[in-house]
């Protein structure tokens, strides 16, 4: 079981307040990305939940029993560092066993977990080594292994993947994904990262400055975004949000159109520019406009065979359905 | 860089310093060795000659060597377990964040910047001494007879100073090494359910122990030399109770006027010292790997 929730939580480091007062249920079972930009306190939210800061007030309840004041072994939480923080002198054995050795499980019971998580983790052939022999996926793997021993109420990912390359990211993010419909337990992850948040969760929740700004499905955050950060946040490439005259005539303050929902000509369309750089992936081509008089650059996503180049003027097109509408405080207007 | 040329450029530049060093070392172990198989005595230096091992028999068997040598490593070790333990200690206390972090640190580290000799003073006039000292006004303050500290337990009061010297030393070391452990580390530990002490026991400790093996290896390379200490406070007394290797040697050569037994004796230090090396990395070197 798992079910953790945060009650009007806050949280200040001297005269800064970090936190304001915060609500948010995580159900049993769920798995929970906090997703912002740098500082915006979504590791220390986590670092509240798991016991390692104080909370200034407010009360955090794990599967009902108020755990505010509870130090972080009895929270039955565990935690993946950015660092992964494996002992360095210990064998990968041992930084597995170390848990379940603090906790006094019986040897036996020890050998037998070890050796299922070290199977899960495709990581037996490495128990004797130590860490410091260890490739960085290997290191990511011994550390959730250390996780999974204790067979906690609910797993805490902090930015586990932002010291691996892009392959290897991709690969642990597959890896972790599968490890949560196999354990089915509540996990709660910290990204920068939106690709991650999106691909990953079942509830993202959006955070800036301590507060947050949407808690929904990653398609309910694509669709339906609250806000205009929440609607540049998520989503790759960002959207493209306009003020000005073309906002007004939609009555808004700002619009924002998601590069795949403009269509772009060479012969006819709503508004006309220049192209500047264009990104050719292969199977999509991504396009910044300038010169629109809307924003900067406009960028678009076009398929991977269109046939326009830098200089090139064109017409674009969005898509009328899917245009966002923000009022002047940020806010989505229906 | 590593082509021929430019090694053996590098070799001509570094072999002026490297025969100076070489020779400032090996003259006077050679002029020791020698001087060691000599008959010399600075109270009749014409009787001069070959002498065969009786320099070395006359410094080992006399009454004093045994003595010496057990003194030698009660100083050695007292001074190592004391400033190893107290340093940890400190060390852990000082990496709190506390007001005034770096004025502490400072003061925990002046004992370094004094000389042996003047600590050594300071210590038996200042505290030691029963009729003067701070520890002689202690006592009688709560109503008992001082205790004479270099008469009554020689060895163990200058344990004492060398440890207070060498404090400084082990606890900077131990410092820095503690401040280079990762708090993560630190952080899991703590989530994966180990207490303070236990924290301290499988995470600290160990990070610490590459350091604790320098702070052991070079302190005892230093210890073993310690002789201005007991020079100034019991000149090797009372009797022979506060007389190491190094201060026998110097009463050989210094207070006898016998220059070749002094040699012999240098020569079986440098023995000695060797042997306590080559142990000591066997014991605890593996640990600087």
């Amino acid at each position: 079981m798992g079910r953790i929730t945060l009650d009007k939580v806050s949280k200040s480091f001297g005269e800064v307040n970090v936190i304001p007062p915060l609500d948010l249920t995580i159900e049993d079972g769920e798995f929970v990305v906090f997703v912002g930009p740098s500082g915006c306190g979504k590791s220390t939210l986590l670092r509240l939940i798991a016991g390692l800061e104080d909370i200034t007030s407010g009360q955090i309840r794990i599967d009902g029993n108020d755990a505010t004041h509870m130090p972080p072994a009895k929270r039955g939480l565990a935690m993946v560092f950015q660092s992964y923080a494996l002992y360095p002198h210990m064998s990968v054995k041992k930084n597995i066993a170390f848990p379940m050795k603090m906790a006094g499980v019986d040897p036996a019971e020890q050998e037998r977990r070890i050796k299922s998580a070290a199977e899960a983790l495709n990581l037996t052939a490495y128990l004797d080594r130590r860490p410091g022999q260890l490739s960085g996926g290997q290191r990511q793997r011994v550390a959730i292994g250390r996780a999974i021993v204790r067979e906690p109420a609910a797993f805490l990912f902090d930015e586990p993947l932002s010291n691996l390359d892009a392959a290897l990211r991709v690969g642990m993010r597959l890896e972790i994904s599968e490890l949560h419909n196999r354990l089915e337990t509540t996990m709660i992850y910290v990204t920068h990262d939106q690709v991650e948040a999106m691909t990953m969760a079942d509830k993202i929740v959006v955070l800036q400055a301590g507060v947050i700004e949407q808690v929904g499905s990653p398609m309910e955050l694509y669709h339906k975004p609250r806000n205009a950060f929440v609607a540049g946040f998520i989503g790759s490439p960002k959207m493209n949000l306009i003020g000005g005259a073309e906002a007004a005539k939609h009555n808004a303050a700002t619009i924002g159109v998601r590069p795949e929902h403009i269509a772009v000509s060479a012969t006819e369309g709503t508004w006309k520019g220049t192209i500047g750089v264009s990104e050719h992936l292969g199977s999509d081509t991504f396009f910044h406009v300038h010169g629109t008089g809307l924003a900067d650059a406009m960028t678009i996503r076009a398929g991977g065979e269109v046939d326009l180049h830098h200089g090139d003027t064109v017409f674009l097109t969005p898509d009328a359905d899917k245009i966002h509408r923000f009022d002047k405080e940020g806010l989505r207007i229906e | 860089m590593a082509t021929q040329a430019s090694r053996s450029a590098a070799r001509l530049m570094v072999s002026p310093s490297v025969i100076l060093l070489f020779i400032w070392m090996a003259v006077p172990l050679g002029m020791v060795i020698y001087y060691s198989f000599r008959r010399y005595r600075l109270l009749n230096p014409e009787r001069a000659g070959w002498n065969g091992w009786s320099n070395y028999s006359s410094f080992v068997f006399s009454p004093d060597f045994g003595g010496a040598l057990v003194n030698t490593l009660i100083l050695v070790l007292g001074v190592l377990i004391i400033t190893v333990v107290l340093g940890i200690l400190i060390a852990l206390l000082i990496d709190q964040p506390i007001w005034g972090q770096g004025p502490v640190r400072i003061l925990v580290i002046s004992p370094f910047f004094i000389m042996p000799p003047v600590s050594a003073l300071v210590w038996k006039n200042m505290f030691f001494n029963p009729s003067n000292g701070l520890f002689g006004e202690l006592f009688k303050y709560l109503g008992m007879r001082p205790f004479d500290f270099l008469g009554q337990a020689p060895l163990g009061s200058i344990v004492t100073i060398v440890a207070w010297e060498w404090l400084p030393f082990a606890t900077l070391i131990l410092l820095t090494a503690l401040q280079s452990l990762d708090s993560e580390q630190l952080e899991a530990a703590e989530m994966d359910g180990a207490p303070v002490l236990k924290r301290f026991w499988y995470i600290i400790l160990p990070h610490m122990s590459r350091s604790i093996t320098v702070v052991i290896l070079i302190q005892t390379i230093f210890l073993l030399g310690i002789f201005g200490e007991i020079l100034v406070t019991t000149a090797g007394g009372p009797g022979t109770a506060s007389t190491t290797l190094p201060f026998l040697i110097f009463k050989e050569a210094l207070l006898d006027f016998d220059v070749g037994t002094a040699a012999a004796g240098g020569v079986v230090a440098v023995i000695l010292a060797n042997i306590v090396a080559i142990f000591l990395m066997k014991a605890i070197g593996k640990n600087l790997d």
